[in-house]
This record gives structure tokens, C-alpha cells and sequence, in this order.
């Protein structure tokens, strides 16, 4: 907590940092050198990075620390067939630089593709008090596992292919305290979006932070990859959540997970990561869980939200002209008129996917709603899981008879309408509710309109067909 | 990279907050395997829909220096980003603040960021809404912005400022400690993860 402390005693993120530094900064403002543990890679940000390896003739350091699937521009209709030619090449290029310099790949097709950090986490290559990069900046995810984890860009992914470290600036620390229980109808999403809202986009820049408290600790390890996921949309270098009996258990058996001697030479290591008692943190925010509600976007960046029971507000009532300004825009884009209650918009597009909310239990909590009632008729609702073996496992358990069955299309695992590099995309001025993690203008497609929502508020909203909780639907 | 010590130019004014990198280049440009020629996808959406939007007004051609609001360059770590920016010919941005990945991208390619105080940042924008003509000078050797007789300064590291100065490739950098790399690699634990 902020205040005095013992200056022996390190947070979790100085403990995973620490043991990481390959070298310190000696000269003034000089970064420290840190190893990378897991380099994450995709089609997106890797084809220059490899160009840039192959023209200085360099090849990759570590190809046994290094893993790539393909998900931005995978089409969810067919896992063979690409039909849009620059995606085509964009995924032939990763394909011909796998090959070329060794690397382990899951391509479109292979039973462990999908979303580069659902990928990590489910074959048990993300463990805890490891450092994990990639050039996308929902790697934060990770930090859900009490890792180091965050974006980076292609120049940093071309150093880390070439050399397995990164130069980097130690960052401020930030304690996020989320104190109580959550309510039953209060997903993980829902709390990051509220914390986003109350915080503003960038409270968290220069800071990686740690989101600590019961209501944090009582969530499931997908639960808490929501909440780490979300970290960049408000700024901060990274997120994480010290590693404890419910994360060790959910890697432990997973493809990679050491086992024998080496599993309790990991446990050895991994509880001695949580943050010690007297440690400070340069900043701290506290949240009050129970005072929580199911959220929803109204604008154009993460943390214009508003409580599902809400009004769309008014942009006079805006302390700042900055904000002000902001929101009038914001307001004029998303077509929507101050004083509205979010319940009477109605939406045109559900999308159930991404990073943030495309896992087992996502998929879960939306065909619980779903069950027995029909996707209404005015709505196109998309499920995307987050991968082909979370796909396989939903399978297993009849959610797609549901989905199916409610009139959801069950597509194949990637990105998708996340970011719309596929053909899953909004039309100009179609309305969306998605399960994702930015509803930037022109995110789901030029001139789409996204809110962002939990997995049942998805569901509730495809039923009712205007934005809805499950408590709301007979 | 090319070295960068002062640069002088006219400058774009854009007042907005918060532009994310969606915004300054689209997702579809991010399916190119190339490095350049991304000057075509910078701020596609708004040149395309907003009239009034400065970035093709002939008053403001060939500006090579971008004045924005606060936290300029949030969200995605798409490179791509500075890219455009830098084949549009823009040699720095100034603004208040910056999205994290979008400056340690910036630095990398060689293009400025130039944090500055909101009240600067309006100063300037106001200068050079009312002189479109005037040169605008980031100095990153004695890390400050100069107009005519005003000038600010801006954070910069020494280490940053060094690497623009001197035009340095980090993975040279880095490669010259590959012993000390080597070490830290041979005392790794054995718990650790390896791909198969």
C-alpha cells in the first residue's frame, strides 16, 4: 500500500522484473535489459520484423522460446480456405518465415489455433513470474497468470526475435484494490469496464499495475485474463494478479506445465511472487465491488461507460472542455441522443469473442442465457471462440446446439469481429454489443457503432434485441 | 535510423484527445508486408468523412511536425502508426501525452515525441492556426520546441536522447553484451517452459 514501507520489501511486478534483468542501465536513464521468456507471435506484426532479420542476416536466438499461431485475418467460415488475397498473403508470409527460421506454428487448421492469447494460456506455455511479449497490446492478458506481459511494436518484435531481450524503462507501480464481492450478476468485464470509467483512458500510462483484494482473488483464472486484458485500455504498461492455489491449478497438467521435480521447483518460485507485506506502490486506486452493476460502452473509447440501468449522458454536465468535446463527438458518431436509457437502444450486431471474452466460460455464461430462447429477429449474432480446442471443448458440452438452436452463428476461432481484418465486419452505421475490448470509431468496420458488454449482457441483448441483462428477459 | 538532432518545420495542428491508433491508420492497412507507402491510410477515416479535417488543406501541406491532444497514439501497438505517419513526412508529434507503446514505437523509427504542457500545446495551436506558415523548431539536442522568440522544453532520457542523436540500431546495441545474454540464458531454471 502506499505509504511507509520496508525498502527490502518488492511488489510483484519489481519481483518478476528483478528477475529478469539480463543487465541494468548503468548511464543515466538507460533501460535495464530483460530477458523474454515467451515471444508470442502472429501475422500481423511479424512479416517486417522477419525482413528486417533476413536483410541484416541474423537469425532468430531463440526458436524454442518462441511460438506463432494466425488469428487477425483468419476468415470464421472455413478453415481452409482464405479468400481475401491480402490476408492470404499476409498469413503465406508467416507461414514462409516459420519455416525459414524454425519456429513452432499452429496455422489456421491446426487443433491448437486460435487468438494468440488464448493460445498461451491453454497449452500452459503462460505461467507465472515469467516475462511474455508480442506485438499485440492485449498481450496483457497474460498478466493474469502474475506475469510480466505486454505489447509491443514490430521493431521490438524484430529485437526480440534477434536477441530474446528488450531494452526497457522500469515503470511506476500501481496498486488497483477491489475490495468486497462482486454481485452475482457482475462479470469480470463489468468490473474492468467501471474501473475504466471512474479512472479515465490513461490513468494507468507509465504504470504497470497490480490488481490485488477478495473480489480479485475470487475470480477464475479466465475471469481474472479479462481483467488483465484490459490494462492497455486504460494506459498501463501492464497488468497483473499475483499467482495463487487458482491459478497453479489451472496450469498445472497443461501441455506445457513442468512437472516432477521441476513442478515443485516452479511452485517454490511462484509463491514466493505475491507482493510482500510493506511494499509500496508509487499509486493505488481502490474499488468498492458490491457498489458494481453490468456495464456497457456508450462512446468511442473503453471508458466512456455507463451502468447497464443508465442514461446515455449529457456532455454539458462534463466537468472539462477536453472531455466535453470528446464526448460530443463521441455522441454524433454513435448517433445516440443524451438522456436515452441504454435499454431503449437497440442494437443490429452481438458479437461473443476476442481475447477478453471469447474463453469456455464466456461461451458458457451466454448459452445459459441463451437456452431455450431465440436470437431476435432484427440481430445477427456472431460466437467466435477464442480457439479451435475451446471450440472442441463447447462442443463437447452441446453449447453450440444452443447457440445454433437460439439462431447464433457458431463460427471458427480467431479474432474476428474484434477488429474486422477479416470478412466478419459491421456495415456503416450498424449498432454492435460485443463481448471485445475497444469500440473505437471504424473498430469493427468503417462506420460501425460498438459497445462493449459482458458475455451475458451479449446474450440478454441478442434476445431482447436493445440492450438487456438476463434479469431483464421473462 | 536516420540521426535526428533538429528538426525545423511548419507544423498540422489537430485538436483532438485521445487518438487511438485505429484512427491513425485503419485495421485493413495492417494486412501489408511492407514497411512503407502507408502515407495513404493515415487518418483515412476522418480525411475521408470530415470536411473540415486539416491533414490535405493546402495551408498545411507539407507540415512535418503534428500537434495533438492529450494521449495521443492509445490503444493497438501497431507500428504501423508511426509508420504513416513518418511516410506522410511527419518528423515529430507534439502532445500533452502519449499512449506508452505508441513513444517507445516512435523513438524506434527515428520520429520525435514531444511531451509538452496542455497550455503550450494551445499555444501553439493557436500560433499556427493564425500563421499556418510558421516554423516550428524540436531541438533534441537541447530537448526543446522553439517559435519564433518562445521557446518550451520536453522531457527526454539521456539514453533516448543519445540513440536519436547518434542514429542508433538497438539490435546492434544489444548484440554487443550477446556474452552477458549468454551467461543469464545458461542459468535459466529448468522449470521454465521450452517449445516443442
Amino acid at each position: 500500500m502506499v505509504g511507509e514501507g520496508n525498502v527490502s520489501a518488492r511488489t510483484l511486478s519489481e519481483k518478476v522484473w528483478d528477475a529478469h534483468v539480463v543487465r541494468p542501465g548503468t548511464e543515466p536513464g538507460e533501460p535495464d535489459l530483460l530477458y523474454v521468456d515467451l515471444h508470442l507471435v502472429h501475422e500481423v506484426t511479424s512479416p517486417q520484423a522477419f525482413d528486417g532479420l533476413r536483410v541484416a542476416g541474423r537469425r532468430v536466438r531463440r526458436p524454442d522460446l518462441t511460438i506463432a499461431t494466425e488469428d487477425h485475418n483468419t476468415p470464421t467460415d472455413s478453415l481452409t480456405t482464405i479468400s481475401e488475397p491480402v490476408s492470404r498473403t499476409q498469413i503465406e508470409a508467416l507461414r514462409r518465415n516459420c519455416a525459414e527460421f524454425g519456429i513452432r506454428s499452429h496455422p489456421l487448421g491446426d487443433a491448437e489455433q486460435g487468438i494468440v492469447h488464448v493460445l498461451g494460456p491453454q497449452i500452459g506455455l503462460t505461467q507465472p513470474g515469467m516475462t511474455i511479449v508480442c506485438g499485440d497490446s492485449h498481450t496483457a492478458t497474460h498478466g493474469a497468470f502474475g506475469s510480466l506481459a505486454f505489447g509491443i511494436g514490430t521493431s521490438e518484435v524484430e529485437h526480440v526475435l534477434a536477441t530474446q531481450t528488450l531494452p526497457q524503462a522500469r515503470p511506476k507501480t500501481m496498486a488497483v484494490t477491489v475490495d468486497g464481492e462482486l454481485g452475482p450478476d457482475v462479470t469480470a468485464k463489468d468490473l474492468v469496464l467501471s474501473l475504466i470509467s471512474q479512472v479515465g483512458t490513461g490513468a494507468g500510462i507509465g504504470h504497470v499495475v497490480e490488481y490485488r483484494g477478495p473480489a480479485i482473488q475470487a475470480l477464475s483464472m479466465e475471469g481474472r485474463m479479462t481483467i488483465a486484458n484490459m490494462s492497455i485500455e486504460w494506459g498501463a504498461k501492464a497488468g497483473m494478479i499475483a499467482p495463487d492455489d487458482t491459478a497453479f491449478s489451472y496450469v498445472e497438467g497443461r501441455q506445457y506445465a513442468p512437472t516432477g521435480k521441476d513442478w515443485e521447483a516452479a511452485l517454490d518460485y511462484w509463491r514466493s511472487l505475491p507482493t510482500d507485506a510493506g511494499a509500496t506502490f508509487d499509486a493505488e486506486v481502490r474499488i468498492d465491488a458490491p457498489s458494481l452493476r453490468p456495464f456497457v460502452t456508450w462512446g468511442t473509447n473503453p471508458g466512456q461507460g455507463v451502468s447497464l440501468d443508465g442514461v446515455v449522458p449529457d456532455p454539458s454536465n462534463f466537468g472539462d472542455v477536453g472531455s466535453r468535446t470528446a464526448a460530443e463527438r463521441a455522441l454524433a458518431y454513435m448517433a445516440l441522443e443524451p438522456g436515452t436509457r441504454m435499454y431503449d437502444v437497440p442494437v443490429d450486431v452481438v458479437f461473443l469473442g476476442s481475447c477478453t471474452n471469447g474463453r469456455l466460460e464466456d461461451l458458457r455464461a451466454a448459452a445459459d442465457v441463451l437456452r431455450g430462447r431465440r436470437v431476435a429477429q432484427s440481430v445477427r449474432m456472431l460466437v467466435v471462440p477464442g480457439s479451435a480446442a475451446v471450440r472442441l471443448q463447447a462442443e463437447a458440452e452441446g453449447l453450440h446446439k444452443v447457440f445454433e438452436d437460439a439462431g447464433a452463428e457458431w463460427r471458427f476461432a480467431g479474432c474476428s469481429m474484434c477488429l474486422g481484418m477479416n470478412p466478419d465486419t459491421l456495415e456503416p452505421g450498424q449498432r454492435s454489443a460485443s463481448t471485445s475490448n475497444r469500440n473505437f470509431e471504424g473498430r469493427q468496420g468503417r462506420g460501425g457503432r460498438t459497445h462493449l458488454v459482458s458475455p451475458p449482457v451479449a446474450a440478454a441483448t441478442a434476445v431482447a434485441g436493445h440492450f438487456a441483462a438476463p434479469a431483464d428477459l421473462n | 535510423m536516420d540521426k535526428v538532432t533538429v528538426h525545423t518545420g511548419t507544423a498540422l495542428p489537430l485538436r483532438r484527445s485521445d487518438v487511438d491508433t485505429d484512427q491513425i491508420i485503419p485495421a485493413v492497412y495492417l494486412k501489408r508486408i511492407t514497411k512503407t507507402g502507408f502515407d495513404d491510410g493515415l487518418f483515412r477515416a476522418w480525411r475521408d468523412n470530415d470536411p473540415n479535417f486539416p491533414l490535405e488543406k493546402p495551408e498545411f501541406t507539407g507540415a512535418s511536425i503534428l500537434i495533438a491532444g492529450r494521449q495521443f497514439g492509445t490503444g493497438s501497438s501497431r507500428e504501423h502508426a508511426v509508420w504513416a505517419l513518418r511516410d506522410w513526412g511527419m518528423r515529430a508529434v507534439i502532445a500533452p501525452s502519449f499512449g506508452d507503446i505508441f513513444r517507445g514505437n516512435a523513438l524506434k523509427e527515428g520520429l520525435v515525441p514531444v511531451t509538452l504542457p496542455p497550455d503550450a500545446v494551445e499555444t501553439l495551436w493557436s500560433i499556427v492556426e493564425a500563421t499556418p506558415s510558421t516554423k516550428v523548431t524540436v531541438d533534441v539536442t537541447t530537448r526543446e520546441v522553439r517559435v519564433d522568440a518562445q521557446s518550451w522544453p520536453f522531457p527526454l532520457d539521456d539514453f533516448a536522447r543519445t540513440r536519436l542523436l547518434e542514429g542508433l540500431d538497438d539490435i546492434a546495441l544489444t548484440l554487443r553484451v550477446d556474452g552477458v545474454i549468454a551467461d543469464f540464458e545458461a542459468a535459466r531454471a529448468s522449470f521454465l517452459p521450452v517449445v516443442r
